[in-house]
């Protein structure tokens, strides 16, 4: 075939047409390989409700229990503790818990519990700054290490950041918001189920 | 003899390769200390990639048996401690050994033109070992390998709106488990590892083609004999691969005093909170990432400014990753028209003496509690890190530079 009846613009049509079909198939071979690592129907069907039974509690003291694989914290706050938290807003970088996906809107309160049951705690304990776990700093003053006008709450050893009784993040510390409030309702005086709202169960 | 080599020249290019990567490839003659380090990183993969084959038979890549398998490996396996030192102390070594070699690249300029490729295929190397370092450091599901993965994959949740979905997608599941594990398991052993095998062989591939840099840094393919070889060149075998196996045998001298006598180093090659098998609940109290990627850690953590748009969690990220993709740029950031230190004026040598200083800075501060002094050190740090290469353009140019030889010195 000679050089001179080769359409050359038919043939780069040609080309692209064929090179962009095949760039859709590309996209569409790859689509069950990078699906295949999203979570599996056995991990989506995992985190089932935990049912916890606090009755031997004390107060300040820190019960840790997994639901979903992630530690859950309940604490029973004293009257101090609770005395404490109006007054750290200015510490606080929000202090009104307004950012709504780290709490069900029932704990969106200054102890971050629920209007029945004020003093009781209920939250994950995953710092929201890259997913360590804090620890308990429930101490206040000196005998926190904290510093000595630590008023009680939790503190992250990996970068730092500071949470108070409700988990209120505090600002300037790398961590953006509060700690996470999980879904959870009372059974009973003594026991709540972590994972599902209030009103679920009444159905 | 002669026969069969012909016969399989004349299907299989065997001769033309050895003479032309080997037996008649000219290297600079004036090779020193810093040119062990390209063989001794050739020497260390292939040692990660037997001695990781061989631990393999025996690792069970589950979140029930993980942590008892690497047990068994170090107590019934017979050499099986041997084959587990070598390679967790193997990766130390490996970083220690790539980090020389980058150096040598920065004090020679070995990534000044036409070596740009080179640089980057090195860089891209760097980043996957990086990520070969990290997969692999899960795997033994001690609780440092738990905390540091969860840590190290929440950084991709700062990336705004695709980020949290992005975290599920990597952990395959709502936190780090099972699922996890498996598949940093099979990336790995094979995914990564078949990355870095050809990304290894393109970055000799490039080497082979522009040539060695040097001590000097000037071409020595510009100074030909009649014969058209350099005059300042000498072949790479016998020469240099002599010079290599000096460098191998006291470099695996090294290499065994500390695997057996002293393969954890103080917690620095294995961290003794990892002696705990993983532990969803509690965080160990400390969490330091081994000391290759401190000083990115470092600058991760040391950008603490919460009135920076989008938070100080997403611009921590931003910076560390920033702090790898300046290295890319380097090739055009340096302006200076010499390329080894040797030609070099004082302010160059100032600025590398002062970045290499607040790089192991960084380096250390990354396994200490980010708390007071500390964090202000590793801001300072930070702002060195970075002043060196985004002003790299400027003092390279003022810099005044001694006139370079013809010829190899």
């Amino acid at each position: 075939m000679s050089e001179q009846n080769v359409n050359k613009g038919r043939r780069r049509m040609l080309t692209l047409a064929t090179s962009a079909i095949g760039a859709v198939g590309a996209g569409f071979a790859v689509t069950p390989f990078v699906l295949s690592m999203t979570p599996s129907a056995r991990a989506r069907a995992a985190g089932a409700p935990v049912e916890v039974d606090f009755s031997k509690l004390e107060e300040g003291v820190l019960l840790t229990v997994e639901w979903q694989g992630k530690p859950v914290w309940i604490v029973k706050r004293s009257d101090a503790m609770m005395q404490k938290l109006a007054t750290l807003s200015d510490l606080l970088s929000d202090p009104d818990s307004e950012v709504e996906s780290q709490q069900p809107s029932y704990a969106q309160n200054v102890a971050r519990s629920q209007e029945t049951h004020p003093n009781i705690s209920v939250m994950v304990g995953i710092c929201t700054h890259l997913g360590c776990s804090p620890i308990e700093k429930f101490a206040v003053g000196p005998a926190s290490d904290m510093g000595d006008d630590w008023p009680g709450g939790y503190f992250c050893p990996c970068h730092g950041s500071k949470f108070d009784m409700a988990g209120r993040v505090y600002k300037n510390v790398p961590a953006p918001t509060n700690l996470p409030v999980p879904p959870f309702r009372f059974l009973s005086e003594t026991q709540i189920l972590v994972g599902e709202n209030p009103e679920e169960g009444k159905a | 003899m002669e026969k069969i080599v012909a016969w399989i020249d004349d299907r299989f290019p065997m001769t033309k390769v050895w003479e032309e990567h080997m037996a008649k490839y000219y290297a600079p003659s004036n090779f020193n200390f810093w040119y062990y380090f390209g063989s001794l990183a050739i020497l260390m993969l292939v040692l990660q990639i037997v001695t990781g084959i061989f631990l393999t038979m025996h690792y069970k890549p589950d979140a029930e048996l993980a942590f008892a398998s690497v047990e068994y490996i170090m107590r019934d396996v017979p050499w099986g401690w041997l084959m587990r030192y070598l390679h967790a102390v193997g990766a130390s070594m490996f970083f220690i050994v790539v980090y020389l070699h980058m150096f040598r690249a920065l004090i020679y300029g070995s990534y000044r033109g036409p070596r740009e490729l080179i640089w980057i295929f090195g860089m891209v190397i760097f980043i996957a070992l990086m990520a070969e370092a990290f997969m692999g450091y899960l795997l033994p599901w001690g609780n440092m390998s738990f905390w540091g993965a969860q840590v190290i994959i929440s950084l991709f949740g700062a990336i705004p709106y695709v980020g949290d979905g992005l975290v599920e997608w990597l952990r395959g599941d709502f936190v780090i488990s099972d699922a996890t594990l498996n598949r940093f398991f099979a990336f790995h052993v094979i995914a990564v590892p078949l990355v870095l095998v050809i990304l290894v062989f393109l970055h000799i591939v490039a080497l082979h083609k522009v040539g060695s840099n040097n001590p000097d840094g000037i071409e020595i393919k510009k100074n030909k004999d009649e014969n058209g070889i350099p005059v300042d060149g000498v072949p790479f075998h016998p020469y240099y691969t002599v010079k290599d196996i000096v460098g191998v045998i006291v470099f695996l001298m090294v290499f065994s005093a500390i695997i057996f006598f002293a393969p954890e180093m103080g917690g620095w090659f294995l961290e003794k909170d990892n002696f705990t098998p993983a532990d969803p609940l509690t965080t160990p109290p400390h969490i330091v990432p081994l000391w290759y990627f401190t000083p990115y850690y470092s600058i991760l953590r040391a950008v603490t400014w919460e009135w920076l748009p989008g938070g100080a969690k997403l611009w921590g990220v931003i910076a560390m990753g920033a702090s790898l993709v300046v290295l890319f740029f380097l090739p055009w950031l340096d302006k200076s028209p010499v390329k080894s230190i040797r030609y070099r004026g004082g302010i160059f040598k100032a600025a590398l003496a002062i970045f290499i200083v607040a790089f192991i800075m960084l380096g250390w501060l990354g396994t200490q509690p980010a708390e007071g002094i500390n964090t202000i050190l590793a801001q300072i740090g930070l702002f060195i890190y970075f002043a060196f290469f985004l002003l790299m353009p400027i003092y390279t140019r003022l810099d005044k530079t001694k006139p370079v030889p013809e010829r190899l010195t």
